[in-house]
């Protein structure tokens, strides 16, 4: 009979050891047709590839965009209703808090670029080939604008070198001091810089005028004003750019990449996204969102109503300026010329962001709203001139100060009956007041307001010492688990 | 036919000696009954050599005089009659209890129910006869205690949410389904085929470990008997559906009137100065619900021989849905055919094998843009078609929603096709090699093909509607799906010393899945028509760049596993059974792949103790209790590996293609396990008149395996096509107690039965593995916070949000108040007054709490059982109590339709304290808080039928064995205080699935159906 106990105990030991022998291999097997992440960039295409994933992310700096604008005294939050989007409601109304869904999406998204550059520059060394360097350079400037952008938003950042981010790295690398991460911007556009070349490989792909436009706007974000004007007078010396002559003509979808485009984020029209992932919408998302509500007529299509510009916006320009109305749609008006109508959502002004409206005669595949075509002109040429303006006037030169804001100004006019003369801190005021009418609409705004100190009195809400830099989103904070502080006051 | 059946498997499985002699007929009857009965089995020498027709008859001839013939009929004491002359004779066959007691199936093997140590549930085909559910898992519902079965959405062919004693699992609450013991779809059965389906709650489930964590249920499909006459029996049903509820929607002129209080109120002019004549409107939910039909006939013929037995069965059904008729509808053809055969007297063979085709159409359902959701909020003075016949649009300008659209248009517009071929079964081999020793092998497998198509029509609903496309488009993919379950497996039994009965029971199973598919879009589809929707026709060039075709092979999914079971049994008094199982998966990383998990089974039948007074009040007396653990493995196939993923730019105006890294990996991932407790109590009173099962569980899991945790940004993780990690991120404890009691009375004319069950589950959130203590998941309204959560202290999917009191009535009471500025807007006498939890003199979204939950504190099933001579009726009725829903299927638009509700707004102090005033400025009234949150406990009435079965004299001439007609009605009613159309629905999701977005009824149905036996 013992042998009988025996036999279910040896037919168990007999599986149990061809299962346990076999199972390593058979457990594991590799996934078919995938490459693993961590053996890529084994040829120079990797390398392209791993950068398109890079330049992706600029994607999703719609909402760095909007937010520039509604945070400001430019424009109000709008939408359908006064819990239409709340996170931008409350930026609007300068009552935000470290919970916000849109300053969350800044950080996720933005954050990521950065991760996708140092994807890159992790395996930089792993191969080489002819022209790895611009390759190289081309991501230390991606993650430059990626880093500017968080810094510009939330102050200083952690920084981990050419590596990327790991799970736990946030409970144990400290946010750097904001001197730090300019430091380390500046550090990636010089790299750029010099191995850069001036005219792009690609329609698209950034140039050394663009790093050195950068730079000089890092400089000029920490008052560096001679370094900001050096750097910027090299763009404007190497006649790479020049203005476009009609102003109306710039933001239109058949005049992309122009003379005047420093940097240019690029969107199409023909692969979309949905509410659930915007950042993946190959449109420019906030194109729609800017939209005018319930509209029917020519020329625009319709879209959420977001980021009216105010009365105030609309008056600041003079009699005779032609960017008014390139800049602000006035709705009232535009209806009762061209038979339109369109619906009054939330905060309405009568007031639309004309630069990014969507335009009629686009294939808006995936969602007609977020899948707008028009490409955000990042850094402008015009933009590079108002910042030399400054960079000089605040650094002693207002000769060219003035020679480069009248640049703007003659085309914004189309005459020269409108230059101006003053000097000191008088230009100064008249540059910074330029920068808000030439730039309507691009995001700007705000960040000009805090860098300049003039948010407190142009922005009603706005606390100094709290709102220069918007709250850390609560989840970081906490998952930080105290290594990371929030921002002051909030 | 069935005779010629009959004689052929005679013919060939059994062998006769046709030597002289005498004839022998007569009639069999029931003892008890002297009811005549068909299909008993006459052997003569063990092999069968008759059978006794409808009407109990039965004819031998030449038999040898001096031999022995047997009758014998499933679940009754064989007879035996010694031959002597030509004769006619009577027999009685006696019930025999012992017989037909109860074997369930509890693992790799199965148990008489009495000796059963772990807490089961138990269906019978019976059970399932009666309700007759489109898929089987709805026999669950309020039939058993500890299962809760709910659905998202009532359209035909929609997936079922089963939950097994609580919610305990982020990922994926589901139970494991075996079939005959591999790993299968149950929803795609025939409920016809299935002869029982038994639920594993506790440890005893730790047999199959891997898996066992959520639950198993384990189905058991009919198979032919040995030695039966061949049965064929047929039943059809034909039913018609409508939805169980509407909601009360304000008629024309109402909503005219409210608009010109809202926008009074908001300081605007008011739209309807003159609402004479508006009358009631339309009301959009009778455009969109229609009476739809049901069909369903199924077939099946089963036998058996001595040494084999057969089964073949076909069945067809098929559901319109109640929006849209076909355009949600759905039909399923099944055919099964199962064999087994003593190949010798220790082997053993048998098959099953399953054929489904199975097509599904549908409509946008449960959400923002939804069928149900546009015909809720366009308004009734809309009319469906206009002056020219063609769909009325709902206006594109403000107020009315981007997207709000004639919902009549959108089901005309909704064009798709889902169709899946699949074929799955099994292949059994057993070997006696001695006396006590059984060895299994057998190889389940599941193998489908699915085809689908959805076309994206070029439409405008004018102005900037979302549903506006401009090009047409038409998708479609093609996807193979493979699957098996290999056992080996050796049982042995032993009787040691005369009262220590031991069994063995050891092996391992190997189980393997891989899919692929194919997937294309193409673009300007002829004639804009769905006649014309193929890839082959849509030839229009993508756009550049774009991606539009693509293929995927997933990683192979495998999980070898070892198990023993020991079972010990000293003189059917004290059962004791351990089972240890290793597992390993390939979900994980190697060093975390493998697991081992345990558990301890124990019984005692007080009722067997000789002190015990069996004919006594009480009959049977069982307690047991169970502890062991169990684990999952739902985490991705590939959720800790690195992979790259499609990404894209556009560089030279053209979209370039290139690589990003993808989901964040989790090289630390690991089993989920569970620790199971259970306590339970079995009892049988009054003659075995009253069943009563009580049990306590404490299910604990640890490890908890959540998908998409949210991590720091700063990972990358947000960015497209990355994602997440999934981490063993907490603990969620589930503890409650179960109930379930049948009486049952056969003595009388009037048989009846009654059953009822009840269970409670206290679920609780123990640990949230990261910083914030919780995951918030779901959506509601537009942009707004998440309102549920997964947070310490909390059941799963807690309610956040404010917690609403009452209604400000002046302006003295808004100013004694804390400011609600903090929310956004300002405040005005008839809005909402939010509590200040946190105290700080301010109201503001930090003043968010737990203001409900979806899980119930109690379930509750009942079900009557009567049967008078030829009348039979049942009746079940379920019942949950004490869970909420979120009501999130109203627009905030302010032209839109609203619930009647508002009639009973604030309009001056004094006016109300529960409804907000109405207004088109802006208000904090539509942030979520308690005033969104509704009891949705509810009594359902789930069946009644009433059946008649023709007397047996009439029939029998037919040689028919049984005719029953019967009427039924399902979904009959459901008591509720919920506004919203089904109570009982849920997403599905563990944390947001109490969200409601406007569920799709789950239809009442109305059916006449008859079943027939030959």
């Amino acid at each position: 009979m013992k042998k009988y106990i025996l036999l279910p105990v040896l037919f168990l030991s007999g599986i149990a050891a061809i299962t346990v022998s076999c199972s390593e291999d058979f457990i594991n097997e590799n996934p078919p047709y995938t490459i693993d992440s961590e053996n890529y960039f084994n040829s120079e295409q990797d390398y392209n590839n791993a950068l398109i994933g890079a330049y992706e992310m600029l994607n999703s700096t719609y909402i760095n965009v909007m937010l520039g604008e509604i945070a400001s005294d430019n424009t109000l939050s709008g939408g359908e209703s006064a819990t239409d989007v709340l996170g931008i409601q409350q930026i609007d109304e300068m009552t935000h808090t470290p919970v916000n869904g849109n300053l969350k999406d800044v950080w996720n998204w933005t954050s990521a670029g950065v991760q996708r550059c140092n994807y890159i520059l992790e395996f930089k060394d792993k191969i080489d080939f002819t022209g790895k360097n611009q390759i190289i350079a081309e991501t230390r400037f991606l993650r430059a604008y990626f880093r500017f952008e968080l810094v510009k938003f939330f102050g200083g950042i952690p920084l981990k070198g050419d590596k990327r981010f790991e799970l736990d790295d946030e409970k144990t690398i400290p946010r750097s001091s904001i001197a730090d991460s300019y430091a380390a911007i500046e550090a990636d556009l010089l790299f750029a810089i010099n191995n850069l070349s001036p005219t792009a490989p690609q329609v698209g792909r950034v140039t050394k005028g663009a790093a050195q436009a950068l730079l000089g706007k890092t400089y000029l974000f920490q008052n560096k004003f001679s370094q900001a004007a050096a750097v910027l007078d090299q763009v404007i010396t190497s006649n790479s750019y020049t203005l476009v002559s009609n102003y109306n003509t710039i933001f239109e979808n058949n005049n992309e990449n122009n003379s005047e485009s420093v940097f240019e984020i690029q969107y199409t029209d023909a692969q979309g996204a949905s509410f659930d992932c915007l950042q993946c919408s190959k449109g420019n998302v906030a194109v729609g969102f800017n939209g005018i509500r319930n509209y029917s007529g020519p020329f625009f299509d319709g879209g959420y109503s977001f980021n009216v510009p105010t009365q105030a916006s609309y008056d600041a320009y003079e009699v005779g300026d032609n960017r008014r109305d390139v800049a602000i749609l006035n709705i009232v008006t535009w209806a009762a010329a061209n038979n339109a109508s369109y619906g009054e959502g939330y905060k309405h002004t009568g007031f639309f962001n004309r630069k990014y409206l969507a335009r009629q005669g686009d294939s808006n595949i995936g969602d007609q709203n977020l899948t707008n075509p028009n490409n955000y002109r990042a850094i402008r040429y015009a933009d590079v001139l108002l910042m030399a303006a400054e960079a000089f006037n605040r650094s002693g030169n207002d000769v060219k100060a003035r020679t480069y804001l009248n640049l703007v100004r003659r085309r914004a006019f189309g005459d020269n009956n409108h230059d101006i003369s003053a000097s000191g801190a008088a230009l100064t005021d008249f540059i910074w007041a330029e920068r808000k009418l030439e730039l309507m609409g691009e995001g700007h705004r705000f960040f000009d307001l805090v860098r300049t100190n003039k948010a407190a009195t142009s922005i009603t809400g706005f606390v100094s010492g709290k709102h220069d830099l918007f709250p850390i989103p609560l989840e970081e904070i906490q998952f930080s688990n105290g290594n990371w502080q929030q921002n002051s006051n909030y | 036919m069935k005779s010629k059946l009959w004689q052929f498997a005679f013919l060939l499985f059994t062998a006769i000696g046709f030597s002289q002699s005498v004839t022998v007929s007569g009639k069999v009857y029931d003892s008890s009954t002297n009811a005549p009965l068909g299909g008993a089995t006459v052997l003569l020498n063990k092999a069968g050599v008759a059978s006794s027709a409808a009407d109990g008859s039965f004819t031998v001839s030449n038999v040898a005089v001096g031999s022995t013939l047997t009758f014998s009929f499933y679940g009754y004491s064989s007879q035996e009659f010694v031959v002597s002359k030509n004769e006619t004779i009577t027999i009685s066959l006696k019930q025999d209890n012992k017989a037909i007691e109860e074997v369930v199936v509890v693992g790799y093997s199965s148990k008489k129910r009495k000796d059963v140590t772990g807490a089961i549930s138990y269906v019978s085909s019976k059970t399932i006869e009666q309700l007759k559910p489109i898929q089987a898992a709805q026999a669950l519902q309020g039939t058993v205690s500890g299962v809760v079965v709910t659905t998202g959405s009532g359209a035909p062919g929609s997936g079922l949410n089963i939950r097994i004693r609580g919610i305990s699992s982020n990922t994926n609450s589901e139970p494991m389904y075996l079939i005959d013991g591999y790993q299968g779809d149950i929803n795609l059965l025939n409920p016809s085929d299935i002869e029982s389906i038994t639920v594993l709650k506790d440890a005893q489930a730790s047999v199959y470990g891997a898996k066992g964590a959520n639950g198993v249920v384990l189905v058991t499909t009919k198979q032919g008997k040995k030695n039966a006459k061949t049965k064929v029996s047929y039943n059809a049903y034909f039913g018609q559906q409508e939805t169980t509820r509407k909601l009360n929607l304000l008629n024309a002129t109402e909503y005219a009137l409210l608009l010109n209080e809202s926008f009074a109120n908001g300081g605007q002019s008011i739209p309807y100065p003159n609402v004479s004549g508006l009358g009631l409107g339309t009301n959009w939910q009778n455009e969109v619900f229609d009476k739809a039909k049901i069909v369903n006939h199924d077939f099946a013929v089963s036998g058996g021989s001595e040494k084999m037995v057969y089964t073949f069965s076909a069945s067809k059904i098929k559901q319109d849905g109640i929006i849209g008729l076909d355009k949600s509808g759905f039909d399923r053809s099944n055919a099964r055919f199962s064999f087994g055969v003593d190949i010798t007297d220790k082997v053993n063979l048998s098959t099953n094998l399953y054929y489904t085709d199975y097509n599904r159409q549908g409509l946008n359902e449960n959400g923002l843009g939804s069928v149900l959701f546009n015909a809720i909020n366009t308004p009734s003075t809309l009319t469906p078609y206009d002056a020219n016949g063609d769909y009325t649009l709902v206006p594109a300008t403000a107020g009315y929603g981007n997207e709000v659209i004639n919902p009549l248009a959108q089901i005309a517009n909704t064009h798709n096709s889902y169709n899946q071929k699949k074929i799955n079964g099994n292949f059994i081999l057993t070997y006696k090699p001695i006396k006590d020793l059984k060895i299994t092998s057998r190889y389940g497998f599941n193998s489908a093909n699915s085809v689908g198509k959805s076309f994206s029509k070029k439409i405008s609903y004018g102005g900037t509607k979302v549903f506006n496309v401009d090009r047409n488009s038409v998708s479609q993919n093609a996807i193979r799906f493979s699957d098996y379950t290999f056992d080996l497996f050796a049982e042995y039994e032993k009787v040691l010393f005369d009262n220590h009965k031991l069994k063995l029971t050891t092996g391992g199973t190997l189980f393997e899945e891989k899919s692929e598919g194919l997937y294309g879009t193409g673009f300007d589809v002829p004639y804009n028509s769905w006649e014309y929707a193929d890839i082959q026709l849509a030839n229009g060039t993508p756009p550049e760049g774009v991606i539009t075709s693509g293929s995927y092979k997933s990683s192979p999914y495998k999980r070898p596993s070892l198990f023993a079971t020991l079972d010990y049994d000293f003189k059917e008094k004290y059962l004791l059974s351990f089972i240890v199982r290793r597992d390993q998966s390939s979900r994980f990383p190697t060093k975390n792949s493998v697991a081992v998990f345990k558990s301890i089974l124990g019984g005692w039948i007080v009722s067997q103790e000789d002190f015990f007074k069996k004919d006594g009040f009480v009959n049977f007396l069982k307690i047991r209790g169970s502890y062991g653990t169990l684990g999952n493995d739902v985490a991705g196939n590939n959720d800790f590996r690195s992979t790259l993923v499609n990404s894209s730019y556009v560089l030279n105006n053209t979209l370039t293609n290139g690589v990003a890294t993808g989901k964040i990996p989790n090289t630390k991932i690991k089993w989920e396990t569970d620790t199971k407790l259970d306590l339970g109590l079995d009892v049988r009173m009054l003659n075995n008149k009253i069943d009563i099962t009580a049990d306590y569980f404490n299910d604990t899991r640890t490890d908890l395996l959540v998908g998409g945790v949210p991590i720091s940004g700063i990972n990358g993780g947000y960015a497209p096509g990355s994602g997440s990690p999934t981490v063993n991120a907490g603990t969620v404890v589930n503890k409650g107690f179960e109930f379930s009691l049948n009486y049952k009375n056969d003595s009388n004319k009037i048989k009846y039965s009654l059953g009822f069950n009840a269970t409670t589950i206290n679920n609780e959130v123990l640990e949230v593995k990261n910083s914030t203590g919780y995951i918030e998941s779901g959506s509601f309204g537009i942009g707004q916070l998440a309102p549920t959560r997964m947070e310490v202290g909390q059941p799963m999917g807690v309610f956040y949000g404010l917690q609403a009191d009452g209604i400000f009535q002046n302006q003295a009471e808004i100013n004694a108040h804390p400011s609600q500025s903090g929310l956004g807007s300002a405040t005005s006498p008839g809005d909402i007054r939010y509590k200040d939890i946190n105290g700080d003199g301010a109201i503001d979204f930090k003043d968010r709490t737990y203001i409900g939950k979806p899980i119930a504190d109690f379930t509750l099933g009942f079900n009557v059982n009567v049967n008078y001579k030829n009348i039979d009726f049942v009746a079940y009725a379920y019942a949950s109590v004490g869970n909420d829903l979120i009501r999130n299927y109203e627009r905030t638009e302010n032209r839109l339709n609203k619930l009647d509700y508002v009639l009973d707004r604030w309009t001056g102090a004094g006016t109300s304290n529960t409804v907000p005033r109405v207004t088109t400025g802006a208000t904090n009234n539509n942030l979520f808080s308690s005033y969104f949150v509704e009891d949705a406990s509810f009594l359902r009435i789930q069946n009644v039928q009433i059946g008649y079965t023709l007397p047996s004299k009439v029939i029998a001439k037919l040689g028919i064995s049984k005719v029953r007609l019967y009427a039924a009605a399902n979904n009959v009613l459901t008591f509720s205080k919920y506004r919203g159309f089904d109570p009982a629905a849920n997403t599905g999701n563990p944390i947001s699935g109490g969200i409601d977005y406007g569920f799709y009824p789950t239809p009442r149905t109305y059916s006449f159906g008859f079943n027939v036996n030959f």
